[in-house]
């Protein structure tokens, strides 16, 4: 488990490349820098400049080794390494608000990025006139998309969004692949259907009023793509069966609303978000519970000396508690709200490492399996 | 001066009204519950019985309903009930509810802090204490997120 701080701005988001030794990441301005890995030291290698607005979203296809990124000057950009240097392809995206999210699908021959304009926009290139395309799914998404995650069959499309759902599209283009055999989330899939669509009109929450009470700001496929996760702005994170979809399991929990979450096997999720570090849930699909597994952070090693009495009158003049922590800030490892969780090794199965980074500039890996052990956790 | 000029009538018209893309917040007034019995609690109060008296007042709460007359009059009969604990009691009763009725709870309790009167305050405060050590931020997130409030 390491901690790099890269800058004093937040990174707004990052993606890393195939052999994770770059990492393309956005220091909250109109550009993208990549940095590569020297042993421990990161060196900036290029910058790219292109954006007009702040870019929000960046994907870096391990295959083709493209990167997409979008941002708020409603634009996105395909980059492809020529040589030693990433030159842009702008993609007309047809939307009139700022794009908030962009993600490649599994085979990357399209990208879905999700905007403030209530819609998402399919992306796919078209041979014959040498230019992306994009197709719009607007139909019943009421605000803005926050994130998108594709399934593994690169038809289907989980989006979360303002309008307190978390829904399943069909992305399927006719023009780039054959249909889609059927998945436990259903059989037919024309262009923008949706198949599943969470919060009260749809289905029941798990507990009391657990789904659709806030913005859902997090959505995962497990690795099969059989299951589905999102975290809501209410705190809860939420957990839904393809084909079982009348019952949806959810933790209303007791921290503040986590921003991002990732499968790491197809039965545990590791989550973060205001809270500034990252916790572990696990579910169980028997029972269709989703229970909260531990915080996933080193504790800071207080030091153990006496405190004098006077000293304890003088804590509890002044804040109101006798405790001995003199320490006035964070115990956690980032020192502001993770904004982005990437898995690095194992994939979404067997997840050994992910990254997260923040609001604070920094970005720290973490080791799945030297935490797990200190927990109570029981075995997938 | 032209004539169109002389009538203001066009400025009473509310253009977001034609707005073809308006969003119309689809929320069905599903089960309409009517809030806690008033004279069934005041019975077990003045018996002494708080604790029951608390189970009963969070049952039904007028979540679903637009009518604000329903809903005053089950936050004054929840708040009844929990100016009536002793500090003592208030501990094991925040500890006999669920999740959901932990969450219920903070949105009454914050309800009763918009009208801040000298013997509720105390008594919120002591609730609002013990509550946020069994629901954590997360509950009192859930009162400022809530769609459906009490």
């Amino acid at each position: 488990m390491a901690y790099h701080s890269f800058l004093l701005e937040p990174i707004s988001c990052h993606s890393w490349n195939k052999d994770r030794t770059q990492i393309a990441l956005c220091p909250n301005n109109h550009d993208v820098h990549i940095y590569k890995k020297d042993g421990t030291k990161w060196t900036k290698i290029h910058e790219l400049k292109e954006h007009n607005g702040q870019v929000t979203g960046i994907d870096w296809a391990p295959e083709s080794n493209r990167i997409v990124t979008c941002g708020t000057d409603r634009n996105a950009y395909v980059w492809s390494l020529k040589g030693e240097v990433w030159k842009p392809t702008l993609v007309i995206l047809r939307i009139n608000r700022a794009a908030r999210c962009v993600s490649w699908s599994p085979k990357e021959n399209k990208f879905a990025v999700g905007s403030g304009s209530r819609l998402i926009s399919i992306c796919y290139f078209e041979q014959e006139n040498d230019w992306w395309v994009c197709k719009h799914i607007k139909k019943p998404i009421r605000s803005t998309v926050l994130s998108l995650d594709w399934h593994p069959n690169n038809v289907l499309l989980a989006a979360g969004s303002c309008d307190f759902k978390c829904r399943v599209f069909s992305a399927y283009i006719k023009e780039v692949e054959e249909k889609p055999g059927p998945t436990v989330w259903g059989s037919k899939m024309p262009f923008g259907e949706v198949l599943f669509e969470s919060g009260p009109s749809g289905v029941s929450g798990g507990a009391g009023e657990g789904a659709g009470g806030g913005w859902v700001h997090g959505v995962c496929f497990s690795h099969s793509g059989n299951r589905l996760a999102w975290t809501s702005h209410d705190s809860t994170v939420a957990i839904a069966e393809g084909g079982k979809t009348s019952t949806i399991s959810s933790l209303s929990s007791e921290t503040l609303p986590l921003l991002c979450v990732s499968f790491i096997t197809e039965n545990s999720l590791v989550a973060a978000g205001h809270d500034c570090y990252p916790v572990l849930f696990v579910y169980d699909g028997t029972k269709g519970s989703v229970t909260f597994g531990g915080k996933l952070d080193v504790p800071k090693q207080t030091s153990q000396r006496g405190i004098s009495a006077r000293e304890r009158f003088q804590n509890l003049d002044r804040r109101a508690t006798s405790s001995e922590t003199t320490e006035q800030g964070l115990e956690s490892l980032h020192k502001n709200s993770i904004s982005q969780i990437s898995v690095l090794e194992g994939g979404k199965s067997k997840c050994s490492t992910f990254c997260t980074t923040g609001m604070d500039g920094g970005m720290v890996t973490w080791d799945v399996k030297v935490h797990t052990h200190t927990l109570h956790t029981h075995t997938v | 001066m032209a004539k169109n000029t002389l009538s203001s009538r066009f400025r009473k018209l509310d253009i977001d009204e034609f707005d073809e893309n308006k969003f119309i917040d689809d929320h069905d007034e599903a089960v309409d519950n009517q809030g806690p019995d008033g004279t069934e609690i005041e019975n077990l109060i003045r018996i002494g019985d708080t604790m029951t008296a608390f189970h009963l007042a969070l049952r039904n709460p007028p979540l679903n309903t637009k009518n604000p007359a329903v809903k005053e009059r089950a936050l004054a009969i929840v708040l009844r009930v929990l100016t009536s604990f002793k500090s003592s009691d208030i501990e094991p009763a925040v500890k006999s509810l669920d999740r959901s009725g932990v969450d219920l709870l903070m949105k009454y309790i914050y309800r009763g802090f918009e009208k801040p009167s000298d013997n509720s305050s105390a008594i919120l405060l002591q609730w609002h204490e013990k509550a946020f050590a069994v629901g954590g931020l997360g509950s009192i997130v859930r009162v400022l997120t809530a769609r459906k409030t009490v």
